[in-house]
């Protein structure tokens, strides 16, 4: 690790603040994901702006027929929600199988969305269930969030602090994790809202969380199993590595796509 | 029989310190004034190091001295050195470049040592080596053993043309190309054994204190074999006189062999704290593990089989390729060779075997011994050949091993080793009855009905410990004894210290070794101390590694028990004024045959440091003794082991859904830490098989760098185990004991990979079977799959 000077902020506004303050300055959450790439010495922040304790980005709300999540509540937290359990069960899961209990009970939501790694699993539901990102400046839709791996509309000096999810009518988040590091290989949520219905798709893409239009339409008339596993996503889009070829993440697609959608039923 | 003796499930002494957290492991340690080391590595697998530039790095806070490859040169230090000579085939000795600690102009492999910094803190060290500016000449790399030896691949030593270390050979080459000529029928396999990084809980470290009023050194490291080390810096680097040296292993956290060997770190450090008079701290990142311990297996093999028509093995011919990596570590050429070759005739009596094999160098980090040494890698070409040959020619697996049993001991195979004893049949007959073999076939139709594919596999193995009678490991090249030494110390008060040249990081010596203890002595456990691990308080020792500790660490415990019985009872004759041929030892008393005469065994003790009631002149005052021993034969476990699977032919998930190991350790000290070692054991046998797997890209960079990437078995891959044992007492030494270390990651592998090719109907797959390769070969079902 290089040397950083470190700041717990107590508000948003403050974190905004020192954040828009100097370009070198980088928000903590959970620190799941930067501590690791702090002590390879990968970056050099000049200030960490911690956020973890400010008390308006902890809560979990259910309201009218949607659950708000603070930015800086931890997996464990969501998993562990009865709200969550109660009226987004998909959710609570897909939290639970994050990481392993010292990651679930440090990473937060809102750290997993503003990294959108590419093997995810909350990008996955955000975009699967049209999830509204609010930040300190705006509110911002799933489909226009995530542009790519690693990628995100969120400016440089823009917080997330809370992330708002309709109840589905169905819903259910099936993962293939990596053997190695469990992270996403494949992971598809499938939802079924009052408005429509998603397909998203997070630890296969070339380009990160990604949705499938032909499972979307096929499941609108024929809400089943069969009616998704015949359907491949092309493999040119789709990431190829060690654990998977782009074929094999094809053909687990249709796989999980297929039993998250048994799942909910 | 004394509850803490011999056979019981004692619980460990040691565990209490370790459960607590109050474990003292090297990097624990400090020391005044100490100052931290870190190792600028080469970013690529081959370059030519054209100069270093330490201007800006020796002027960056905190630094206090850097070396580079030409300030050990200049000292005249030699290089790391390898301890077992092998020869090819023409008789010439095995081809080796240097092993310098520090490069001089060329980098072998990604991670080797460029520089040492040596500063305040461990960041300052770290951040001044971001200021070397070395200039690399980037050249081709040959990363792959496979193709290592083409006549267009880059040479890795000038000393080693075409990348050949050594063409071995051992084995009746006439007798098993004639049986292969004219067998009924030939099973012919190609298989790799994949590359494995260890992956010790503890990474390795190091602290060197170097006194410059006495001129000693203290150097405390995560080794499995002190004394060997100090040898080695000592008599061959040249780092210090050995009777100036002290080595000391602490608490160590895991070694699987890994740790036995001696690296640049340790050395660099140790020579270093005289250069700089003051202590130097180094302990490794965990990417740096991955880099730079040395890896294990990495073979690929081209095997033939033999067989007459009604089953019977009439010869097996081996072709191996295995990677030694960049430079040959401390003992890389015997375990492809000696540790190999000697275990190719497993449990069968075949009457020709011939197994040649090239060790290859690579830009890839050393390979050396890795749990079962050697023996991992002859068990899986066999027991996956064996497996096949039973398919081909339609027998019942476990029927065509039978078959071939050896049943006559002592057995003489035609690859050196000469079998003391064993029963085979009891293993197999065991374990198919804790299996349930008759039953497979309706688990196999109740899996299908689920939508599963069951399969199963057999594993009978055979293999090679208690590392081994010197005169005979002398004539097959190595360079060092394989005895051990105890020494025992009883205390005026009867306390029992015993100090062994075993080392024991993890497996338990702390009791075992004091099991053996109350078992003779009868005092209780608490009053016996096992010491080891420094070479400060134990006169010398071999340490740990091929499943020795029991059968030749504890046999020379047995025999310095036996001198001091001896002199202790040569005392109590004297205090009891009684014959010492009437003296019984039992329950920590000494009695006097046909008379009420007693004396306790603490009585006796203080009677022997007062000298007030024995004649000195004939019996010296003191009780303590020490042994050498060194063992007749190695010793020969033995078992099978018989998975089952289910895979999800949806996914390619394999399911470990039945695993029975039966194993004939003979004499069984402790049931419970022999049940977890055989546990521990299957765990990173079926990691191998399942998951495990150390990948370079064809420029030679590793692509599993961390655990991201490099895929470890947890806890929820595995099954429970179904464990059984069955005993013939090892002839071989006092102890009756064969060894239980490495048998589970030595067995496992072939009875996993058996089961997986029984479930897809292939040939083979590769190691590690994972999701994506049991997806490809069931998507195109072919002879052999990737
Ligand atoms: C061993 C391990 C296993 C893991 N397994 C999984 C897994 O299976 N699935 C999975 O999805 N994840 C996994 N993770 C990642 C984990 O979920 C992280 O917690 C998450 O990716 C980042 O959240 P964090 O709160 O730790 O963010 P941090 O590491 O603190 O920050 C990450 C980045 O987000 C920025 N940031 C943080 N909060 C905000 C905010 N409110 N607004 C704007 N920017 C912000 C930070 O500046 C930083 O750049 C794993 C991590 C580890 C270490």
């Amino acid at each position: 690790m290089y040397q950083f000077d470190y700041h717990r902020a107590q508000t948003v506004a403050e974190a905004a603040e020192l954040l828009a303050a100097n370009d070198e300055n980088t928000l903590l959450a959970g620190g799941q994901t930067l501590i690791p790439t702090l002590k390879q010495r990968l970056a050099m922040p000049a200030k960490l702006i911690d956020i973890g304790n400010i008390a308006d980005l902890n809560f979990i709300k259910a309201e009218g027929d949607a659950i708000t999540i603070g930015a800086a509540t931890k997996h464990a937290d969501v998993a562990a929600s009865p709200d969550v359990a109660k009226h987004l069960p998909a959710l609570a899961h897909l939290a639970a199988h994050i990481g392993d209990p010292a990651v679930r009970n440090r990473g937060t939501i809102g750290g997993s969305l503003a990294n959108n790694d590419p093997a995810a699993d909350y990008p996955a539901a955000a975009l699967g269930l049209d999830a509204k990102i609010h930040t300190n400046k705006r509110l911002i839709d799933a489909d226009p969030y995530f542009t790519g791996m690693f990628e995100t509309a969120l400016e440089d000096d823009e917080i997330i602090t809370e992330v708002t999810f309709p109840h589905p009518e169905k819903a259910a988040y099936v993962k293939f994790p990596n053997p190695a590091s469990r992270y996403a290989m494949v992971g598809v949520f499938v939802a079924k809202t009052p408005i429509d219905i998603r397909v998203a798709v997070t630890g296969a893409g070339a380009n990160g969380v990604f949705r499938v239009k032909e499972m979307e339409d096929a499941l609108s008339s024929n809400w089943s199993p069969d009616a998704v596993t015949g359907i491949k996503v092309p493999e040119d889009d789709l990431l190829s590595d060690l654990h998977g070829a782009a074929d094999y993440r094809s053909h687990l697609i249709s796989v999980m796509a297929g039993r998250a959608v048994a799942a909910t039923m | 029989m004394s509850t803490t003796g011999i056979g019981q499930a004692v619980r460990r002494k040691e565990d209490k310190r370790f459960i607590t957290g109050a474990g003292r492991y090297t990097d624990d340690l400090n020391r005044p004034g100490q100052t931290y080391a870190y190792f600028l590595r080469s970013p690529h697998a081959h370059a030519k190091i054209n100069g270093i530039d330490l201007t800006e790095a020796v002027a960056a806070p905190g630094v206090v001295s850097i070396f580079t490859g030409s300030d050990v040169a200049a000292d005249g230090l030699g290089g790391l050195i390898c301890g077992w000579t092998v020869h090819s085939k023409d008789g010439s000795e095995m081809k080796a470049g240097a092993h310098p600690i520090l490069a001089e102009d060329t980098v072998r492999y990604v991670g080797d040592h460029v520089a040492m910094v040596v500063a305040e803190t461990y960041a300052q060290a770290k951040s001044a080596a971001e200021l070397i500016v070395v200039d690399y000449n980037v050249l081709d790399a040959a990363a792959d053993v496979g193709t290592a030896q083409d006549g267009s691949a880059p040479q890795v030593h000038a000393e080693a043309p075409s990348n050949t270390c050594f063409d071995w050979e051992l084995g009746n080459k006439p007798e098993t190309l004639a049986a292969l000529k004219n067998a009924a029928h030939i099973v012919k396999l190609d298989l790799t054994n994949n590359r494995l990084i260890p992956n010790a809980m503890e990474p390795r470290a190091a602290i060197a204190d170097y006194d410059s009023g006495t001129d000693e050194y203290t150097l405390w490291t995560t080794s499995q074999n002190p004394h060997v080390a100090r040898l080695v810096l000592s008599a061959f680097v040249g780092v210090a006189p050995e009777h100036k040296l002290r080595v000391i292993a602490p608490d160590v956290g895991g070694g699987f062999g890994s740790k036995i060997f001696i690296y640049a770190e340790e050395t660099a450090c140790t020579w270093a704290s005289a250069k700089i008079k003051r202590p130097i701290k180094w302990t490794a990142e965990r990417s740096e593990s991955f880099l730079s311990d040395a890896h294990g297996r990495d073979h690929v093999s081209h095997a033939e089989l033999a067989v007459a028509e009604d089953g019977t093995f009439l010869g097996l011919h081996v072709q191996t390729k295995a990677n030694l990596g960049a430079y040959l570590s401390t003992f890389a050429s015997s375990v492809p060779t000696y540790l190999y070759g000697t275990l190719l005739s497993g449990q069968y009596a075949l009457p020709a075997v011939y197994v040649e094999v090239d060790g290859v160098f690579t830009h890839t980090a050393p390979v050396d011994a890795y749990r079962g040494a050697g023996r991992p890698e002859a068990t899986y070409l066999i027991e996956r050949i064996v497996e096949t040959a039973a398919r081909e020619l339609a027998f019942d697996p476990a029927e065509l091993r039978r078959k071939n049993f050896i049943r006559t001991f002592p057995h003489q195979t035609p690859v050196i080793m000469n079998y003391d004893i064993g029963d085979y049949d009891a293993c197999l007959d065991k374990a198919l009855a804790l299996v349930d073999y008759d039953g497979f076939p309706a688990r196999k139709a109740e899996a299908e009905s689920r939508g599963k594919k069951r399969g199963i596999g057999f594993s009978t193995y055979i293999e090679a410990c208690g590392l081994a009678p010197s005169a005979a490991v002398g004539s097959l090249g190595a360079g060092v004894g394989l005895w051990e030494s105890a020494e025992v110390q009883v205390a005026p008060t009867g306390k029992i210290e015993v100090f062994t040249g075993a080392h024991s990081h993890g497996q338990g010596h702390e009791t075992t070794f004091a099991q053996l203890v109350c078992e003779r002595i009868g005092v209780p456990i608490d009053d016996v101390e096992i010491i080891h691990g420094d070479t400060g308080r134990v006169q010398f020792g071999m340490g740990t590694y091929g499943s020795r500790s029991g059968s030749v660490g504890m046999s020379a415990l047995a025999h310095a028990l036996d001198k001091i019985e001896a002199k202790a009872k040569k005392i109590a004759a004297h205090l009891m004024e009684a014959d010492a041929g009437d003296i019984e030892l039992k329950d920590g008393v000494f009695t006097v045959a046909g008379t009420d005469k007693e004396l306790a065994w603490a009585e006796l003790a203080l009677g022997a440091y007062t000298a007030h009631g024995f004649p000195t002149s004939e019996i010296e005052p003191g009780l303590k003794e020490n042994a050498f021993y060194d063992p007749l034969n190695f010793t020969f476990p033995s078992g099978c082991h018989i998975c089952e699977v289910e895979i999800d032919p949806d996914t390619g998930v394999t399911q470990i859904a039945n695993f029975v190991a039966v194993d004939d350790f003979g004499v069984i000290v402790n049931p419970m830490i022999v049940e977890g070692q055989v546990q521990g054991g299957i765990a990173q046998g079926i990691g191998q098989a399942l998951f495990e797997a150390a990948h370079y890209d064809e420029t030679g960079q590793l692509i599993t760098g961390s655990f991201m990437d490099y895929c470890m078995p947890r806890a929820d891959d595995l099954p429970d185990f179904d464990l059984g044992f069955t005993q013939t007492d090892c002839p071989s030494n006092p102890m009756g004991m064969k060894g239980c270390g490495e048998a589970g990651a030595i067995a496992s592998p072939p009875a996993v990979i058996n089961a997986i090719t029984d479930a897809l109907g292939v040939r083979d797959i590769k190691m590690p079977a994972t999701p994506a390769r049991v997806w490809a070969a069931l998507a195109a079902p072919s002879p052999s799959s990737d």
